[in-house]
């Protein structure tokens, strides 16, 4: 393999482990927030046990998130010199806000939030706890300017090959920037949601019964069921604004070959890229035209449209495009379906049944469980899409992703891609395990035997332990 | 922009100014940070070791923060320069980082895995912060060799990141004896006397190579009146060194009144040696290849940068000093409730 494919590996690993944990720190920052302020307003404990629940979650995450991202910074140097050289006044100072206004922000009242309990007034516990939740979606906002600005760049002109900015308005608000924002934002709200769940209803499964944690549940699963409906209506705004903007990106998402009008929405298929075709599709009639055109008849662009005169093809590769698009949507309605289902049962139940663990019931706590981390593969997935679906432009038409690789050996990248990988592969499993073991731990220390089911759920709850926990 | 001349002129000035200050306070904070990191192998007891996060516990994050605001400002205000530089040193970049990740987590993980998980994240932690301090000593002697690399530039480098462990172990020393008592301050103590030597000799060292490698730097040096402006440098560093010296002899004294004084005295000769090293490259951001004017991005958008940050680091330091006051004093039991 050739320097550039090693090159976009590494970066594609860097960023993916990278982008786990700021999904989940964004909205986690919020919701104990959320947690804390509905203690100062009732004086419950159950929300501050929930809060210093999650605040081990948080303080974990996020620096998983801090040293991964610290390797971002510095790969733009190494393994992609020519992505600052040619656009360096426009990304430049969008990175620089986001040090200068994020960074340092979450970072400083980050110790006074973990740490400052007893050591500042309350009042400022819950300014620093906004602080550091208000640092994390600034940035969230610089750093998803940038990226839009790579997909839909405006408010700049080429100078001898190399990009000057003339408006800073357009650069921030360029076209896809609204979209990309509030599309993140929600997976970053519904990937936290999950994980809430998810770790509530495991301890709810070892027959904990503690406030904080059916708190914690209920707070979960409101949160999933709200934001998933939003979710799917900004997913189709930003796909129309794709559409306009990206249509060889939204073609691969569909695996539509032709353009025209009545183009079936393919709901499973093996696209070949080499043949042009698609293989064992199964799709609905005139489904595509009527999503992206909101018109069984509306013309829908496809593939063969960007192919250059000697057949090399001008749109993304198809097969990642289009299964990530699959699997970001799949997931989104496994979620619907979990939080749905969840939201009615605490309703249907809620006289009968005044615990959360009986209200849920034993086989949707565990498929809670199982979607504990759904939104890191509805994320990865979507990014993904979006990312390689930007291919074969780093910038879209002003440069190409082979323009701006260093010129580096190709044994040390994959040497350093190796080394990473490592630790990577290590870091996530050894994550996975100490969330999962805290909250077993919680579950301990909490009421377990006051109620007669307790024990039998609790001897069910090994069987669905993710790989790597030990007991 | 006339008032102030041409800002073509002054901005990458202006910029190199700011790089190097976020430079030199990141290799003071973050530097006793992984000093901290480094001495953690000769605890001898989990106490000690969990006395010892606990010093550093609120404030690695941010101290951490200012390397990713050097290298920021290097790849924003010096787009070309990041890349020749960072491709230059991709290993020990990639070791740094290796190095940064394990020690940032492990912080974490020793704190929340199970009990008997705890060594493997110590021995991760110690591992981390070397690995880190090595590497960046190593790309410091590399950088000082001109980004050569030969026999002879990597063997100055590995003497580099020798003296950077030295140098990081001895002001992570002195922050322990701020914020330590007892027996564990005391052993800061001897652990700052031996690792004090430790920096002289990567002084010394850096001071004899750069002018031999660059007849440059030599000449910036060696010329009239230059020398004359530039003497309190190496006289002011000898003097801080000594001074430095005695007082630890005296430390930890009856009433702890004067526990900040190395950490005070290790600063200003971190400042001192930086400011020649500065000195010795200016205007150069790639040693002998690229300076800082050819580097810089455009006007427009190094403005834009500037506005910003006159207004906000004002306020990372106010904030910065805010945290620090919350969490003086000795270091006690980090708690979360």
């Amino acid at each position: 393999m050739d320097a550039l494919i090693l090159s976009r590996i590494q970066f594609g690993a860097n960023i993916s482990f990278h982008i786990l944990f700021p999904t989940i720190t964004i909205a986690l920052g919020w919701l104990l927030l959320f947690f804390k302020l509905r203690f100062n307003a009732t004086g419950e404990e159950g929300w501050m046990d929930a809060y210093r629940f999650f605040v081990k979650v948080f303080a974990l995450t996020f620096a998983l998130g801090v040293v991964s991202g610290i390797t971002m910074s510095f790969q733009f140097g190494t393994n992609w010199p020519g992505f600052m050289e040619h656009v360096g006044n426009i990304a430049g100072p969008l990175l620089a806000y986001e040090i200068m206004t994020a960074f340092f922000l979450e970072a400083v009242f980050l110790g006074i939030m973990l740490f400052g309990f007893r050591r500042v007034p309350g009042w400022l516990h819950t300014l620093a706890t906004f602080l550091v939740a208000f640092g994390t979606t600034m940035s969230a906002f610089w750093i998803l300017v940038l990226n839009s600005w790579m997909h839909t760049p405006a408010g700049f002109e080429m100078r001898d090959g190399v990009a000057h900015a003339t408006d800073w308005f357009a650069i921030v608000f360029n076209p896809s920037m609204p979209y990309r924002l509030l599309h993140m934002l929600l997976a970053s709200g519904l990937t936290c949601a999950f994980l809430i769940a998810g770790l509530s209803a495991f301890r709810l499964l070892r027959g904990d019964r503690s406030v904080g944690v059916q708190k914690a549940m209920k707070t979960g699963v409101i949160v999933a069921a709200g934001l998933i409906p939003l979710q799917i209506l900004a997913g189709d705004m930003h796909g129309l604004n794709t559409l306009e903007h990206q249509p060889a990106k939204v073609a691969a998402m569909e695996g539509n070959w032709e353009t025209g009008p009545h183009v079936p929405l393919v709901l499973f298929a093996v696209p070949d890229q080499g043949a042009r075709q698609n293989n064992y599709e199964i799709s609905i009639p005139s489904g595509a035209s009527l999503v992206l055109k909101h018109d069984p008849a509306g013309v829908v662009p496809g593939l063969n449209d960007f192919v250059a005169a000697d057949g090399t093809p001008l749109h993304p590769p198809v097969a990642p495009v289009f299964y990530g698009f699959r699997v970001m949507v799949g997931t989104g309605m496994a979620m619907l379906g979990l939080s749905f289902l969840g939201v009615f049962l605490m309703i249907r139940r809620r006289k009968t049944q005044p615990h959360m663990a009986e209200r849920l019931g034993k086989w949707p706590l565990r498929a809670f469980v199982a979607m504990t981390f759904s939104g890191w593969v509805a994320t990865l997935a979507g990014w993904y899409v979006t990312e390689i679906g930007r291919q074969p432009w780093l910038v879209t038409g002003v440069l190409t992703t082979a323009d701006a690789v260093a010129d580096v050996p190709a044994t040390m990248v994959l040497s350093t891609l190796i080394g990473y990988l490592t630790v990577y592969a290590t870091l996530t499993i050894a994550y996975i395990s100490v969330l999962f073991y805290l909250a077993r731990k919680a579950s301990n220390s909490a009421s377990p035997v006051s109620l007669p089911e307790a024990p039998r759920s609790a001897a069910a709850a090994p069987k669905l332990l993710p790989v790597g926990v030990s007991q | 922009m006339t008032f102030f001349g041409d800002p073509e002129v002054w901005l990458p000035l202006v910029f190199a100014g700011l790089m190097g200050f976020s430079i030199l306070v990141y290799v003071v904070l973050d530097g006793f940070d992984l000093g901290v990191g480094i001495l953690f192998a000769g605890a001898g007891s989990e106490e000690r070791r969990d006395r010892m996060v606990a010093s550093i516990g609120p404030f690695w994050d941010a101290n951490e923060t200012w390397l990713v605001l050097a290298v920021g400002i290097l790849l924003v205000a010096f787009p070309v320069a990041h890349g020749t530089i960072l491709t230059a040193l991709y290993l020990p970049v990639a070791l740094m980082l290796l190095g940064l990740i394990l020690r940032g987590v492990a912080f974490e993980f020793r704190a929340k895995a199970p009990a008997r998980q705890k060594w493997a994240w110590d021995v991760a932690f110690f591992g981390g912060s070397l690995l880190t301090a090595l590497s960046q000593g190593f790309m410091l002697g590399m950088y000082i060799m001109g980004l050569e690399w030969s026999w002879m530039t990597a063997s100055f480098a590995i003497l580099t990141a020798l003296c950077l462990v030295a140098g990081y172990a001895f002001i992570g020393a002195c922050w322990l004896i701020i914020k330590t008592e007892g027996e564990l301050q005391r052993g800061s103590v001897r652990a700052a006397q031996w690792a004090l030597w430790g920096v002289v000799a990567g002084i010394a060292a850096v001071s004899i190579a750069t002018p031999l490698v660059s007849p440059r730097i030599l000449e910036r040096w060696f010329s009239i009146p230059e020398i004359f402006v530039l003497i309190p440098l190496p006289v002011g560093s000898i003097v801080l060194v000594a001074v430095l010296a005695v007082i630890l002899r005296h430390l930890p004294d009856a009433t702890d009144t004067w526990s900040w004084l190395p950490f005070a005295g290790g600063t200003a000769l971190f400042a001192t040696a930086f400011t020649g090293l500065a000195y010795s490259f200016y205007p150069y951001v790639v040693p002998g290849d690229m300076t800082i004017y050819e580097a810089a991005a455009a006007p427009e958008s190094l403005i834009i940068i500037l506005v910003g940050s006159l207004f906000v680091l004002p306020v990372i330091v106010s904030y910065s000093v805010l945290a620090y006051t919350v969490f003086r004093g000795k270091a006690s039991e980090l708690r979360y409730d």
